[in-house]
């Protein structure tokens, strides 16, 4: 078993991240943020398994579902509640909004919102890390969806051959939260062993319980010290569900049943976490309530901090098309 | 000063900064052990080996977008495009990704991303593989297109291209890689955004850039012949364009002929016809005329792919409509290029 | 319906300018109170309330042109209400216009310029470099030969034009374009008219004025300034007079026809520091010379201060231009179209004269006659030239009754 004691460190940043994600769903209703919404409850175990197992100087990208990405990797709540909220004081500078958060200085590359147009991004960031003489490591998060574009299987046919020279260490974490958009990976993959997709690239893969953080970590841990050691990618299936709908305007979802959104619940991330941390002694009434309570006035304090930041100035639309000297 | 061939002057300058900067890399297909489709990078591989002069599968997408997470990370990737025609498998990667990255993330990250490679007709290649594209590229807000004429053009653009931190469309012709000319040595750039008045005249303006130059310039020789001094323009840059260049110009001349070898709809001509009208209205005494490609794909027999582009004689008809006069024009053939309204 | 339409003020006048309303919307006015100020083709006049009301709407705002007839706003009578016309676009004049506007852009300072559909027959087709240079040089774009596509003019077009000589070309060396004011352009685009389509002829005389001096200091014994006769009023009505006995050359040519004018009116050139400006004196024919003498004191005045009215503008028969007082003593004037005639004074002046065989010194004054050969001839004209001499060599019959015929 993996180290429990730092694990409830990181059930502390799922509870603020299942939270925040509330707070998200609220504001896009009250009209506070524009734009699409995805959120990313559920899938808690898996963005908190992978970001555990890296380190300070390693970097990530992910599409679109990328909040929890940023808040795992340590991005104040309130810069990005505030992006969300279209404000100057976002990740972004408010010229990202909810898809596309950013935070460079902590190793994250940014959420993309073209279904697997980040796959190759993160290929040549890996390229880049080694042809640098560093041993860091670069994580690309993508969705089953994301397995059935071009750019997925053109970059990991790349990754396969740059791995064979140790110039790849690149890590690929499938979510598999079984829906793209509302097809499900019955309706729109050939073979539904989705880790079956890497042999074909010569990129050893894995199968993992993405509920379950312990889990998630193992693996994750794993995978990224053997990218770090041998500049070869791999690959993690992390079978996970989204309670949420795919946008935060889904709200009627009839690809799926409520019955299965129920019956996922009950395998809750943050619970099943909570049980471990229990059962080992670690987490009693008043710690969980402490951390809700904590969870709770940090968001709030973001919300707080994003409805009183001021918008961009005007001179912002112009600014960043390009860089300094053109 | 030396002269090199188109080709030698882009290939000397990755030389010149490969040798100069290590964070400077090569990608594209074909390009190591087979020297490169049109030999640009000859010997490179054997000089700077497999890390930095990488041989891709045939991946528009992967190795495209590859290279702008290279550029993410402080690379300085040069891809070779072998011809602009495929840049569309990897327009999305171009477009959403290379474009936009910076803007989005709120200025977190710079992109020295260049894509280099042959753009417009050659000789016979048929429909999908003759095509301009500068207009695609020079619509969207975050690149730069650059589009040389000269040799040295190409040597000097091409550092400022690669020395810079935005992704740069570098559109070359496969009809110039043999054309020579003086290249001077060592660190010679030439500025984005400054257009060249390559010849001077009273009579009327001439917008030309890339493989166009040469017909514009052919065209001006005949007019002089005929008493008609015409202006010639040479863009270097269409993003950014240099505005105040063309309008200066039209300012003094009272009329304009703008020539692209592409397609005439939506094309380079009309933003240059239209920089015009808002600069230069009241100093036009005439319709602004555009000479252009002919408005179908290229067509693969040789009368007919002639009669699609544009030569001297559709330029000369045109500044002759200008000056509302007729002239004599050398060219006999018949052409189809598109230059009447 | 209760609209305030832009008023014809001048015969040439096909547009004018709103320089400001006086009125606002909601505000109440009064018949013949002043409720806009308009630029003609030569001076800004009040434009009067011509019934009582609301002012309701503004539809040509202040610095915008419309043709005229055109509504420019809506004045509502006492419990009427109000429907809006269509746009108020500058249309053609209403009335038939035998010229056209100015064609080009109008670089009047401030102004919007003017639109080619006011253009009489249709757009004119100019490129708008050669738009650009007409209206620098004041030439209408109607004067112009267009050689293009369609009648296109050109830069060429206007070069020729400029250097054709029924266009005064611009003299050597560097010259800066001043930008004509709308009654330069008037002047402009109607004397080029006058001279190159009225075949003038010109015909001169030395007048003996001693007598009318004579008369004159009789005249204006005692009197204060304000009521003093001057040598230019005794001329006017000596050519009042004489136009009476020659009705041919009261007359105007237009359409190809000569109309002999039943009522004999003089306008008088008045310098501006704009311009000419050349307002009328009506009957002259009919009135004592006193009243002559005071109406154009009053005319001057209202001219030189922009106050005169649209009756001030219009229906001069034939003109009388003086300018004796600059010390001129001979020229020859370009007639006022449509009129057919106008006569050119110099200044009065002593000069050696052979009198009865021996010589003398006596008073003398230049007057030429410029004429239309369409209208009449020059023994005509030398005669009606003769009577003006005669009356004012002896200026009692200026001051007895009208003689009869």
């Amino acid at each position: 078993m993996a180290d429990l004691q730092s694990a409830l460190s990181w059930y502390r940043r799922m509870v603020l991240v299942r939270r925040f994600e509330e707070e998200t769903e609220r504001a896009f209703r009250r009209g506070k943020i524009g734009g699409y919404l995805h959120v990313y409850s559920g899938q808690e175990a898996v963005a908190a398994g992978f970001i555990s197992a890296m380190r300070g100087d390693d970097i990530c990208f992910t599409s679109y579902r990328d909040h929890a990405i940023a808040l795992l990797r340590g991005s104040p709540p309130g810069a990005v509640m505030a992006e969300l909220y279209g404000k100057a004081a976002g990740l972004a500078r408010g010229k990202g909004g909810s898809m596309h958060l950013f935070d460079v200085g902590r190793g994250f590359y940014g959420g993309y919102g073209i279904v697997g147009g980040h796959i190759p991004l993160a290929l040549g960031a890996a390229y880049a890390l080694r042809y640098q003489g560093s041993d860091r490591v670069c994580l690309c998060f993508l969705g089953d969806g994301a397995m059935n574009t071009g750019a997925f299987h053109e970059s990991l046919n790349m990754a396969g051959l740059w791995g064979q020279t140790g110039h790849c260490p690149l890590v690929l974490i499938v979510e598999n939260n079984g829906y793209a958009m509302g097809t499900s990976v019955a309706r729109s993959s050939a073979v539904t062993d989705l880790a079956s997709r890497f042999t074909a690239y010569a990129i050893p893969s894995e199968r993992v319980d993405g509920m379950d953080f312990q889990t998630v970590r193992l693996a994750a841990e794993r995978a990224v010290a053997d990218a770090r050691a041998s500049g070869r990618p791999t690959a993690v299936e992390a079978v996970t569900y989204r309670f949420a709908g795919h946008g935060a305007a889904d709200v009627v979802q009839p690809y799926r049943s409520k019955e299965e959104v129920e019956q996922a619940r009950r395998r809750d991330p943050i619970r099943l976490l909570e049980g471990h941390l229990r059962a080992a002694g670690l987490l009693d009434d008043a710690a969980a309530e402490a951390i809700r309570e904590e969870a709770e006035q940090a968001v709030l304090a973001a919300v707080r901090h994003s409805e009183d930041s001021p918008p961009p100035s005007p001179e912002a639309l112009h600014a960043d098309v390009y860089g300094k000297e053109a | 000063m030396p002269i090199l061939s188109y080709r030698e002057a882009i290939r000397t300058t990755l030389i010149e900064e490969m040798d100069r900067d290590p964070t400077v890399i090569l990608l594209g297909e074909e390009i190591g052990l087979y020297q490169g489709t049109f030999r640009m990078t000859a010997d490179l591989l054997e000089r700077y080996g497999p890390r930095r002069v990488i041989d891709t599968p045939t991946s528009e997408i992967g190795f495209v977008g590859a290279a702008i997470g290279m550029a993410m990370l402080g690379l300085r990737p040069v891809v070779e495009m072998m011809t602009w025609n495929f840049s569309l498998v990897a327009f999305d990667q171009i477009v959403n990704n290379a474009a936009k990255i910076r803007y989005f993330s709120g200025g977190q990250v710079d992109i020295p991303l260049i894509i280099r490679g042959p753009n417009g007709a050659g000789v016979q290649l048929s429909a999908q593989h003759s095509q301009s594209f500068e207009a695609l590229y020079a619509h969207i807000p975050g690149l730069h297109v650059v589009a040389p004429a000269t040799p040295a053009e190409a040597k000097g653009l091409l550092r400022t291209a690669i020395r810079g931190s935005d992704p740069v469309i570098f559109l070359e012709h496969a009809a110039l890689y043999g054309s020579k000319g003086e290249v001077p040595d060592g660190e010679f750039a030439v500025p984005f955004g400054a257009a060249d008045v390559v010849r001077s005249g009273r009579d009327v303006t001439i917008v030309a850039y890339s493989r166009m130059l040469g017909t514009a310039l052919e065209a001006a020789a005949h007019l002089a012949g005929e008493g008609i001094e015409a202006e010639v323009i040479n863009l270097r840059t269409l993003r950014p364009l240099d505005r105040s260049t063309i309008v200066e110009s039209v300012g003094r001349t009272h009329r304009a002929v703008v020539v692209q070898e592409q397609w005439r709809p939506f094309g380079a001509a009309a933003e240059i016809v239209a920089t015009i009208t808002e600069g230069a209205f009241d100093a036009l005494d005439a319709p602004i005329e555009r000479v252009t490609g002919a408005d179908v794909p290229m067509p693969y027999a040789r009368n007919l792919e002639l009669m699609a582009l544009s030569n001297a004689g559709d330029i000369m008809r045109a500044v002759a409509r200008t000056l509302y006069r007729e002239i004599p024009t050398p060219n006999g053939r018949s052409s189809g290029g598109q230059s009447d309204a | 319906m209760p609209e305030v339409i832009m008023p014809k003020m001048g015969d040439a006048m096909t547009e004018g300018k709103v320089i400001r309303w006086m009125k606002q919307p909601g505000d109440p006015v009064a018949q013949g109170e002043a409720i806009a100020e308009i630029e003609t083709d030569k001076v800004n006049v009040s434009l009067e309330a011509e019934w009582a009301g609301v002012l309701t709407e503004v539809l040509v705002p202040a610095g915008e042109v419309a043709a005229v007839g055109a509504p420019i706003a809506l004045l509502a009578r006492p419990g009427e209400q109000v429907v809006r016309p269509p746009a108020p676009t500058p249309a053609k004049p209403m009335a038939a216009a035998t010229d056209v506007a100015p064609a080009a852009a109008l670089p009047s300072a401030a102004a919007k310029t003017e639109t080619p559909a006011s253009e009489g027959a249709g757009p004119v087709r100019a490129s708008p470099l050669a738009r650009k240079m007409a209206a620098q040089h004041g030439i209408p774009l109607s004067a112009i030969h267009g050689t293009g596509p369609e009648g296109r003019i050109t830069k060429g077009d206007v070069e020729a034009a400029l250097a054709a000589p029924s266009v005064a070309a611009s003299p050597g060396g560097a010259a800066v374009a001043i930008p004509l004011t709308r009654m330069r352009q008037t002047i402009a685009r109607r004397m080029t008219e006058s001279k190159q389509q009225v075949p003038h002829f010109y015909i001169s005389v030395t007048v003996a004025m001693d007598d009318a001096l004579a008369l004159r200091r009789q005249i204006n014994d005692g009197k204060s300034e304000a009521e003093r006769v001057s040598i230019n009023d005794l001329t006017v009505k000596a050519a009042a007079l004489a136009l009476v006995r020659f009705p041919n050359i009261n007359a105007s040519f237009a359409d190809g026809a000569v109309r002999r004018l039943s009522e004999v009116n003089i306008s008088i050139a008045v310098a501006l520091p704009e311009g000419l400006i050349v307002p009328t004196l009506y009957h002259c024919d009919r009135k004592p010379v006193w009243q002559i003498a005071a109406e154009a004191r009053e005319l001057t005045e209202r001219a030189r201060t922009g106050r005169l009215r649209p009756d001030d503008l219009t229906g001069g028969t034939f003109t009388l231009s003086n300018l004796g007082m600059f010390d001129v003593d001979t020229f020859a004037a370009i007639i006022n179209p449509p009129q057919a005639a106008i006569l050119a004074v110099g200044t009065a002046r002593p000069q050696a004269v052979v009198r009865e065989g021996s010589l003398a010194v006596a008073t003398v004054m230049q007057a030429t006659l410029s004429a239309d050969h369409r209208v009449t001839d020059g023994v005509e004209a030398a005669q009606f030239l003769g009577e003006v001499r005669r009356l004012l060599e002896n200026p009692v019959g200026l001051v007895i009754e009208r003689p009869a015929g």
